[in-house]
């Protein structure tokens, strides 16, 4: 195993390591870190979204309601399915407070 | 009333990558591939099930659920359910049969928590996987992962509880077997049947209209939901929560995701329902305790992460 890429997250001032081939939050996952909410970690859910500021990275498939082309162009993009090829600056979007009422 | 609904008939399942949806409904859960279509639609069946296929997954741009169908008695009843739907101001659209592969013509419906339904009669009967018609074995051997006996339920997320609950109690017969309610006493949640089990289709009272929040399979026992909890380490699922206990309904459960993102449970056990049983109410205060009796707290994900 490599030493991994380094992701930056502006909005903590932290940073971790995520191996090569490891999607962004399953390394945050396994730190412990709470960077973004958890959600069903494929893709489906848009919980765990992040920009990416800096960095180049791979994407899987995720659903086009949140993560529209437009917005991954820019960044925009969910952490379960993204797979960094070199360090990565992120910056991690304030979530606006779940709906637990319903 | 019963009005001639049988059960669950089929559920149409959006996946991101048809691929690796198929290695987990398969390997994982257990299912077994009965067809595919020029659509590019994949049809599944679990063992126990003696049609066709109950579970139709759909390659798309995003995850959810296209639709959930219930299977009538027969033509007749199909026939009154539609005229009666149409009397009650629902608009019923045709679906042809053999649209989806061996199956009978089907009338489908949105209710006003924005999930579309389907009804139908018919579908090939080509009875329980891998065992006899005659003298059939207790179980059939090669099955794989949590080895899934049936399609069993789907939760559904979405507004107009009430709107909704009207046309599946008035019309289309189903009882209600459990609720949960808040202080003011509106239903935020509803578990409907039309049969002894404690759902067949449920809702959750939620903004947004015709989010999918799982589909539920059944299994045989306890040991089953924990063997499928070692299934889900050994092949890095992502998961939700358990195995635990619920206080609806009282079934043991496991909640995970598919490789899409669209939730999955499988559970055992539970209470049983006759429709003389009054409902079952649970209080929107002790909610936690309603969905993961141990715990007796709710995991903010079983209530936000939907597709």
């Amino acid at each position: 195993m490599g030493m991994g890429f380094q992701v930056f997250n502006r909005t903590t001032g932290g940073h971790f390591t995520c191996q090569e081939g490891q999607s962004v939050l399953k390394a945050m996952e396994q730190r412990g870190l709470k960077c973004v909410p958890v959600g069903c970690r494929g893709g489906g859910c848009g919980f765990c979204k992040i920009q990416v500021l800096e960095g180049h990275f791979e994407c899987g498939k995720m659903s086009k309601r949140h993560a529209p082309p437009e917005a991954v162009e820019k960044g925009e993009v969910l952490a379960c399915r993204i797979y960094p090829l070199t360090d990565l600056i992120i910056e991690c979007p304030p979530q606006p407070a779940a709906d637990v009422a319903s | 009333m019963k009005k001639g609904v049988m059960r669950p008939g089929h559920v149409q399942i959006r996946v991101l990558d048809m691929d690796e949806a198929l290695k987990h409904y398969t390997d994982l859960l257990g299912l077994i591939e009965t067809d595919r279509d020029d659509q590019g639609r994949v049809y599944l069946k679990a063992w126990s099930e003696v049609d066709k296929f109950s579970v139709v997954l759909r390659e798309a741009d995003e995850p959810g659920c296209d639709f959930m169908a219930f299977k009538v008695l027969n033509e007749e009843v199909l026939v009154q359910l539609e005229k009666d739907l149409v009397d009650y101001g629902v608009e019923v659209e045709q679906v042809p049969a053999e649209e989806l592969k061996d199956c009978g013509r089907r009338v489908r419906f949105t209710v006003p928590s924005g999930h579309a339904f389907e009804l139908f009669a018919d579908k090939l009967y080509t009875g329980k996987w891998g065992l006899a018609s005659v003298n059939p074995e207790a179980w059939p051997r090669g099955l794989r992962g949590m080895k899934a006996v049936r399609f069993d339920h789907c939760l559904f997320y979405g507004p107009e509880l009430a709107a909704t609950y009207d046309i599946f109690v008035n019309i289309l017969g189903f009882d209600l077997a459990e609720q949960v309610l808040d202080p003011e006493g509106t239903r935020v949640a509803q578990f409907l049947t039309v049969s002894m089990k404690e759902h067949d289709v449920a809702f959750i009272h939620h903004e947004e209209k015709g989010k999918f929040h799982h589909a539920s399979f059944y299994l045989e026992s306890w040991e089953g939901v924990l063997r499928a909890a070692d299934l889900i380490s050994m092949t890095d699922t992502s998961i939700d929560i358990g195995p635990t206990r619920h206080g609806l309904t009282h079934g043991t459960t496991i909640y995970f995701f598919d490789p899409s993102g669209n939730r999955n449970e499988v559970f055992s056990g539970g209470d049983y329902f006759y429709p003389d049983h009054k409902p079952v109410t649970w209080k929107a205060e002790d909610l936690g305790k309603a969905i993961f009796y141990h715990d007796r707290v709710l995991n903010e994900r079983f209530l936000t992460v939907l597709t």
